[in-house]
C-alpha cells in the first residue's frame, strides 16, 4: 500500500502539469465550499458574539402570554403573578447553571420623557438596581450609579444611555439636570455606557434592528423602588440572568423560568426565558441554509472534477498498457492492478482536496478582507473536504482500474 | 521431466473465422535444457511461447509443468505459477521507465511478497550476477541497450525459475550487445538454469544446445531443409499477375502507336 502511493506521488511528478489540470476541478470544488463555510461560520461567530455578547452571557426571563411577551403598558396587570423579592432572588442564584441575577420592570417611553421642549421617542424606561449594570456590561460614563439611599428613600433620581442623554441634552452636561418621566421631575445623577467589547457588530439595517431588540441605547434608568410613583403598582418583574457559561445559558433560563413558574397561578401568562443563545441559533439557521444551496452548486463542480480525474484516469491505462502487460507477466494479480490505479485516483485527488482546501482558506480571507464579512477557518470541515476529494478519487476511479486490471497481459504487451 | 506440452492445438477467433495457429505441437523439455525455438514471424512462435509462459491458455491439448497439470486455472493461479516458475526476457526490455535497475529487478519479488529489505537484497544480487552492481541506482534512460537487456535477465532470474523463457532477447540490440547477452544465456544455462529462447535467426539459435523449428504452426526438430519436402518458393502472385498486365500494357501501347493492328507479328518482328 506504501509502494502504491509512493508510486503514485512519482507518476503525479512526472506529469506535473496534467496532474495539476486534473485536480484543477477538485481543487476550485473544495476551495468555493471551504470558502463558503468559512464565511458561513464566521457569520455564525459573529451572530453569536453579537446577540450574547462577548462573555456576559445573559438571558432575560419575561412573562409570555402564549408566545407573546406580555405588554403591560397596553394591558391590565396579570393576575396571580407575585412580586418577586430577595428571598426569590437567592434562591435564583442557587439555581443550576445561574451566577447572578438581577430584576427589573421596563416600559416603553411611550413619549413620556421630557426635558425642556425635547422629548424622547422610543427606547424603554427601566427600574432596576445596580445589579442589572453589572450583568448588562454597562459602565459609568459620567456621574454616579444608584446608592442605598436612593433606592431607600425613593429617591427621583436617573441614570441615562449616553444616546438618550445626547437626544434630551444635545451637548450640554446632563448631570444634576432635571428631566420629566410621566410628569414627576427626576434628576439625572449620571450617564452609562455599554463597555465596548458587549456592543454588537452592526454591519446592515438589518443587524440593527436584530440586536437592538433587547439592548436599546435609548433608554433611561430609574430606581425600581420609584415605579409605583410613576405606574400606581408595583408590577411583578422580568429577570436577567447571567449563565455561569455560554453553554449554560439556555439551561439557565429555564430553570429560572421553571422555578418562578411555581409560584405563578396564572393560566395563560407565564414566565418564559427568552435565551439569545436560542436566537442566534434561528438566525444562524436561516444563514446556513442559504448558504447550503451555494454548496450544493459547489458539488457540481467536485463531480465534474472527478469525471475529469476519470478520463485522465483511463487515458492513463491506456498509456500504460504495456506497463500493465509487464507487471501482470511478472505475476501482478488483478487486485493489484485494481488497487495501485485506485490508489493513484485517490492519491489525485486527495492532493487536489488538500490544494483546495489551501486555496479556500486563501479565497475566504480575500473576501472577508474585500466585503468585509467575517471569516472563521473551519477545520472539521477541512478534513471532511478532504476525505470527500480522496472519496470522489475511489468513486470515479473504479471504471479506469477495473479496465487495467482486466487487460488481457498478451494483447498488454504487444501494445505499442 | 520439468515441462510437457502434448498435442497442442490453439485457435483464434478473428472475425467470423477461425485461425488455427498452432497445430499439434507437442514438446518436452528436461531441466537444465538450453533450446531455441525458431521460426518466421507469424509461424506461431510467439503464441507457443505465451502458452509456455502462462500467458495465454491453449485452446485443446496438455501442458504440464514439473508433471503438475496447468489445465484449468483461474487467473489468481496463473499470476502465482508465471511469478514463481517463469522469468520472461522480452525483446523490448519492458522496463518500467521511472523505476531504478535494482527497483525493477525486485518487482517481480514484490508479487511474491517478499518483505522489503529482502527484495533489495535479492535484486542486488541479482544484479550483481548480470555484472551490473555499478548501476543499481541508474534509471533504464541512463543505461545502453545491453545494459537494459541485463537488467531485464536480472529482473527474470530474481525469483529463481523453473524457466527463464526469452523472447528475441537480442532482437533490438547491436552485434556486440547481442553477443553478450549470448553469453550470458550460455553462463546461466550452465549454472543449472532450464533457457528457452525465441528466435528467427539462425545465429542466434545456433547458441542454444538444442533447436527445434517452427512453421505455419507445426513443431519439429529437424530443419526444414532437411526434410524431402521441396522448400517453398516465395512467390507473390499478386506482383506476378500486375508485372504480366504491365508487360501486356506496353506491348500493347506500343502496337497502338505502330499502328500495327497485331501486337504478336510486331514482336515476332523485333
Amino acid at each position: 500500500m506504501l509502494e502504491n502511493i509512493g508510486l503514485s506521488f512519482q507518476g503525479i511528478w512526472a506529469h506535473k502539469m496534467r496532474s495539476f489540470l486534473t485536480m484543477l476541478g477538485i481543487i476550485i470544488g473544495i476551495a468555493s465550499i471551504i470558502a463558503i463555510v468559512s464565511t458561513i461560520s464566521g457569520t455564525n461567530e459573529q451572530i453569536k458574539q453579537n446577540l450574547i455578547g462577548a462573555g456576559n452571557n445573559a438571558v432575560n426571563v419575561v412573562l409570555f402570554e402564549e408566545d407573546w411577551e406580555y405588554d403591560m403598558q397596553y394591558n391590565s396587570l396579570p393576575k396571580g403573578i407575585p412580586v418577586l423579592n430577595e428571598e426569590n432572588m437567592s434562591a435564583i442564584e442557587n439555581l443550576e447553571g445561574v451566577e447572578s441575577a438581577a430584576f427589573y420592570r421596563r416600559r416603553n417611553t411611550d413619549n413620556s420623557v421630557f426635558r425642556a421642549s425635547a422629548s424622547l421617542s422610543g427606547g424603554y424606561i427601566y427600574g432596576i438596581d445596580n445589579r442589572y449594570f453589572t450583568i448588562n456590561g454597562f459602565q459609568l460614563a459620567a456621574g454616579r450609579f444608584f446608592v442605598e439611599e436612593d433606592l431607600k428613600n425613593y429617591k427621583k433620581v436617573a441614570l441615562l444611555e449616553e444616546g438618550t442623554a445626547e437626544m434630551l441634552f444635545a451637548g450640554e452636561n446632563p448631570i444634576g439636570k432635571t428631566i420629566e418621566i410621566q410628569r414627576e421631575p427626576f434628576i439625572v445623577i449620571g450617564t452609562v455606557r455599554k463597555s465596548s467589547e458587549f456592543e454588537p457588530i452592526i454591519n446592515s439595517r438589518e443587524d440593527y434592528y436584530t440586536y437592538n431588540m433587547y439592548q436599546s441605547s435609548t433608554a433611561v434608568f430609574i430606581p425600581h423602588t420609584d415605579w409605583p410613583i410613576l405606574y400606581q403598582y408595583d408590577e411583578p418583574q422580568s429577570v436577567l440572568v447571567k449563565a455561569a457559561s455560554t453553554d449554560e445559558m439556555t439551561d439557565a433560563g429555564k430553570n429560572v423560568a421553571d422555578y418562578l413558574n411555581l409560584s405563578v397561578s396564572n393560566e395563560t401568562v407565564k414566565y418564559k426565558s427568552s435565551s439569545l443563545l436560542e436566537q442566534a441559533e434561528q438566525l444562524q439557521k436561516v444563514s446556513a441554509s442559504t448558504n447550503t444551496m451555494l454548496i450544493w452548486i459547489a458539488s457540481i463542480s467536485l463531480l465534474v472534477g472527478g469525471i475529469g480525474v476519470m478520463n485522465i484516469m483511463l487515458v492513463s491505462v491506456t498509456e500504460r498498457t504495456r506497463e500493465i502487460g509487464l507487471k501482470k507477466a511478472l505475476g501482478a494479480r488483478k487486485t493489484r492492478i485494481l488497487s495501485q490505479f485506485l490508489t493513484e485516483a485517490a492519491v489525485l485527488t486527495s492532493l487536489g482536496g488538500i490544494l483546495g482546501v489551501a486555496a479556500g482558506i486563501a479565497l475566504a480571507e480575500i473576501v472577508s478582507r474585500i466585503a468585509q464579512i467575517p471569516v472563521a477557518i473551519n477545520v472539521p470541515a477541512a478534513i471532511v473536504a478532504v476525505v470527500f476529494s480522496m472519496l470522489i478519487g475511489l468513486i470515479f476511479g473504479i471504471l479506469p482500474s477495473v479496465k487495467a486490471s482486466n487487460l488481457n497481459p498478451i494483447e498488454a504487451l504487444r501494445h505499442e | 521431466m520439468l515441462l510437457e506440452l502434448e498435442r497442442i492445438f490453439k485457435d483464434y477467433q478473428q472475425d467470423k473465422m477461425v485461425v488455427p495457429v498452432l497445430k499439434d505441437v507437442s514438446l518436452s523439455v528436461e531441466k537444465g535444457e538450453y533450446l531455441a525455438i525458431m521460426g518466421p514471424s507469424g509461424s506461431g512462435k510467439t503464441t507457443l511461447m505465451n502458452i509456455i509462459g502462462f500467458l495465454d491458455t491453449p485452446t485443446s491439448g496438455i501442458y504440464r509443468l514439473d508433471d503438475q497439470n496447468v489445465h484449468g486455472k483461474n487467473d489468481r493461479d496463473l499470476s502465482r505459477i508465471r511469478n514463481a516458475s517463469i522469468g520472461f526476457v522480452f525483446q523490448s526490455f519492458n522496463l518500467l521507465p521511472r523505476q531504478s535497475a535494482l527497483d525493477n529487478v525486485a518487482l517481480p519479488l514484490l508479487y511474491a511478497g517478499v518483505k522489503r529489505k529482502e527484495r533489495k537484497a535479492r535484486a542486488a544480487d541479482a544484479l550483481k550476477k548480470v555484472g551490473l552492481e555499478d548501476r543499481m541506482s541508474f534509471k533504464p534512460t541512463q543505461l545502453s541497450g545491453g545494459q537494459k537487456q541485463r537488467v531485464a535477465i536480472a529482473r527474470a532470474m530474481v525469483t529463481n525459475p523453473k524457466i527463464l523463457l526469452a523472447d528475441e532477447p537480442t532482437g533490438a540490440l547491436d552485434t556486440v550487445s547481442g553477443k553478450q547477452i549470448m553469453e550470458l544465456f550460455q553462463q546461466v544455462n550452465e549454472n543449472g538454469m532450464t533457457v528457452i529462447m525465441i528466435t528467427h535467426d539462425a545465429e542466434i539459435a545456433a547458441h542454444a544446445k538444442r533447436i527445434a523449428y517452427m512453421r505455419d504452426g507445426i513443431l519439429s526438430e529437424t530443419p526444414p531443409w532437411q526434410t524431402e519436402e521441396p522448400e517453398e518458393i516465395f512467390v507473390d502472385v499478386d506482383l506476378v499477375a500486375k508485372t504480366a498486365n504491365a508487360d501486356k500494357f506496353m506491348k500493347n501501347s506500343s502496337a497502338e502507336r505502330n499502328g500495327s493492328e497485331n501486337p504478336a507479328e510486331e514482336e515476332g518482328l523485333s
